[in-house]
């Protein structure tokens, strides 16, 4: 059962009662209470307090009412990077989810050579969040670099597409697109618990191969398109390493690059404005919660489940 | 297949064959040929990339941007010799310290993770589901709602500069993303095993120890491999807290050859590159059936 499906149960029926087994359950629990505690709850509710306060690590916090939330409304950079974060996830995650998707169906149906592909197209999502990726990326996408070599190959002319602001964000969507594997593996999975007996039943009734792509697969597979946009979109809106490391930290060519997470990295270990972080971190969480509370809510409308 | 195949190459589409209409018979074999063109096709292109790296970490730098190719006509070793004393301190240092958050980072997710799922599993207490609920929550959290605080208190404990803000959230169970897996796993296990165990008079801790762990060596394998690869990837907290080169780990090191304001040696750059995807390609090769299993089932990253 996957994590929203376990989330949805959580509303219907409990369980019967049985023994408890509080004592047992408190030790074994222990580590992840600590955890629970002191490295996420307490953190978080910190850093509410902080983000109503002035405070850059030196002097103590100092209380500054809604200051910092004022400051969110217009600051320049912050909306840049807004609108630079929105059209990463908004662009990246559909295309990644649908090459995703379009390989699980090619390679489905017990394909000669499926493992090899599989792993051949999972490697990438491994790789991709690393920093020697986004070193490898700086090289292929530079003026001089393979990219323009092989277009020029067909006589196309290259451009500097990490440094014209114009184009430096689409590297990294490209980059993002191309760690696709992971939820195709995931739809894989999806996939093969599809009973091949309602396929077989459509093409019965007459059904083309197209038709019962999109009558009968699809629909089934819905609840497993709902979980990777979930995960991806979560993903995607925290994105950090890449544009750090191909923009040499500062979110440049003229912040075209410039992620929601990267701006919060600056202004909160970079000119240690600790207080303003702590404000931009609770707008993202904000903003996710959003984004996935939104996402929950159009589920009911296109998401179909079999049970 | 490559008889179906020289079969339909020596047939024209249009001929007259004995035996049933020629369409019927081509169109799984035309449909098999475009299926593997286009897989082939894809798998070069995500592919090349990488392979191109490995290349030109081997050519010398005036060639690196000269050759989109993967024929390597001068082989140029010293882009690693380079590379590896880039830096104060020889690539090697950066690789063990790598790997002391690695490996401290592998024990805490085991040891932690396993036993919140043991109590999530097969436990009954109060508020159970509650518990639950929010731990499936955290996996979703974005780090950056609790990085500043979080760092606030680390330096208040002088953890700045040691590997102890890596490690010491692993052994408390902060990557909950384990703990669901292994949720998943123990659910799995019959709990005949267990009874059989609690009527010889066995205890929690003995159950946890000598029947479940045992059985789901699976999901910590999966644990342990994913672990490893996202701790070596990691760039964000290795970034915050490291920051002496003392202590660097490899992807703080390896970012300083982007930064360097002299002129970049790329080729040494891309040699270090490989170096630090070496490991992690390693651990794809032999522990992908593992990981395969671990996202088919969760849906991890």
């Amino acid at each position: 059962m996957s994590a929203t499906a376990e989330l949805r149960s959580l509303r219907s029926g409990r369980r019967p009662a049985a023994k408890q087994q509080n004592k047992a359950a408190f030790f074994f629990l222990l580590p992840w209470f600590l955890g629970l505690f002191v490295i996420t709850l307490g953190p978080m509710i910190a850093s509410l307090y902080l983000s109503f306060t002035d405070y850059n690590l030196l002097q103590p916090p100092e209380f500054a009412g809604l200051d910092n939330y004022s400051r969110i409304l217009d600051d320049a950079r912050l909306h840049q990077s807004l609108q630079v974060t929105f059209v990463y996830v908004l662009v990246s995650v559909p295309l990644q989810l649908a090459l995703a998707l379009a390989l699980a169906v090619l390679l489905d149906r017990g394909i000669r050579g499926l493992a090899v592909y599989r792993s051949v197209f999972y490697l990438p999502s491994l790789l991709g969040s690393s920093v020697a990726i986004a070193v490898l990326w700086r090289t292929v996408f530079g003026t001089e670099g393979l990219f323009n070599e092989v277009l020029g190959l067909v006589g196309i002319g290259g451009r500097g597409w990490i440094s014209e602001p114009e184009t430096a964000l689409s590297t990294l969507i490209v980059l993002n697109v191309w760690t696709f594997g992971a939820p195709m593996v995931i739809f894989l999975a999806g996939l093969r618990q599809i009973p091949a007996s309602y396929e077989e039943a459509a093409a019965v009734d007459g059904a083309g191969r197209w038709r019962r792509f999109w009558s009968v697969t699809m629909p089934l597979l819905t609840p497993i398109i709902f979980f990777n946009l979930v995960l991806q979109i979560i993903h995607a809106f925290q994105a950090f390493t890449q544009a750090f490391v191909v923009s040499g930290g500062k979110g440049g060519p003229a912040d075209s690059t410039l992620f929601y997470s990267l701006y919060l990295y600056q202004r909160g270990f970079g000119n240690f404005d600790m207080g303003y972080a702590s404000a931009l971190a609770w707008l993202l969480l904000l903003l996710v919660g959003t984004f996935t509370a939104i996402n929950f809510w159009a589920a009911k409308y296109w998401v179909f489940y079999d049970d | 297949m490559t008889d179906t195949l020289a079969k339909a190459a020596a047939t024209p589409p249009g001929a007259a064959r004995p035996g049933g209409p020629p369409r019927r018979r081509l169109r799984p074999v035309v449909r098999s040929v475009v299926k593997h063109t286009v897989l082939i096709l894809c798998a070069l292109v995500m592919l090349y990339p990488v392979l191109w790296m490995v290349v030109s970490s081997l050519r010398p730098n005036d060639e690196i941007f000269q050759a989109p190719d993967l024929f390597l006509t001068n082989l140029e070793a010293g882009n690693y010799g380079k590379g590896w004393n880039a830096f104060s301190k020889p690539f090697s240092h950066f690789m063990i310290n790598s790997g002391i958050v690695v490996l401290g980072a592998i024990v805490g997710n085991l040891v932690a993770c396993s036993m919140a799922a043991y109590a999530f599993a097969r436990l009954e207490f109060k508020g159970r589901r509650w518990w639950f609920a929010i731990m499936l929550v955290t996996i979703m959290l974005p780090i950056h709602v609790i990085i500043v605080p979080q760092y606030v208190l680390f330096s208040e404990f002088g953890w700045i500069n040691t590997y102890l803000p890596l490690i010491v959230p692993k052994f408390l169970a902060t990557d909950a993303f384990f703990v669901f897996l292994m949720v998943q796993f123990i659910r799995g296990i019959p709990t005949e095993l267990d009874e059989a165990a609690r009527i010889d008079g066995a205890g929690h801790p003995r159950i946890f120890l000598q029947v479940i762990l045992p059985l789901m060596v699976p999901a910590l394998a999966t644990t342990a491999i994913f672990t490893f690869i996202w701790v070596w990837n990691d760039f964000f907290s290795q970034l915050i807290y490291l920051t002496d080169p003392e202590m660097y780990t490899v992807p703080v090191a390896l970012r300083g050859f982007v930064d360097a304001q002299s002129g970049t040696n790329w080729g040494a750059a891309l040699a270090m590159s490989v170096v630090s995807l070496l490991p992690v390609f390693l651990v794809f090769l032999f522990g992908q059936r593992f990981l395969l299993r671990g996202i088919a089932t969760t849906g991890g990253k």
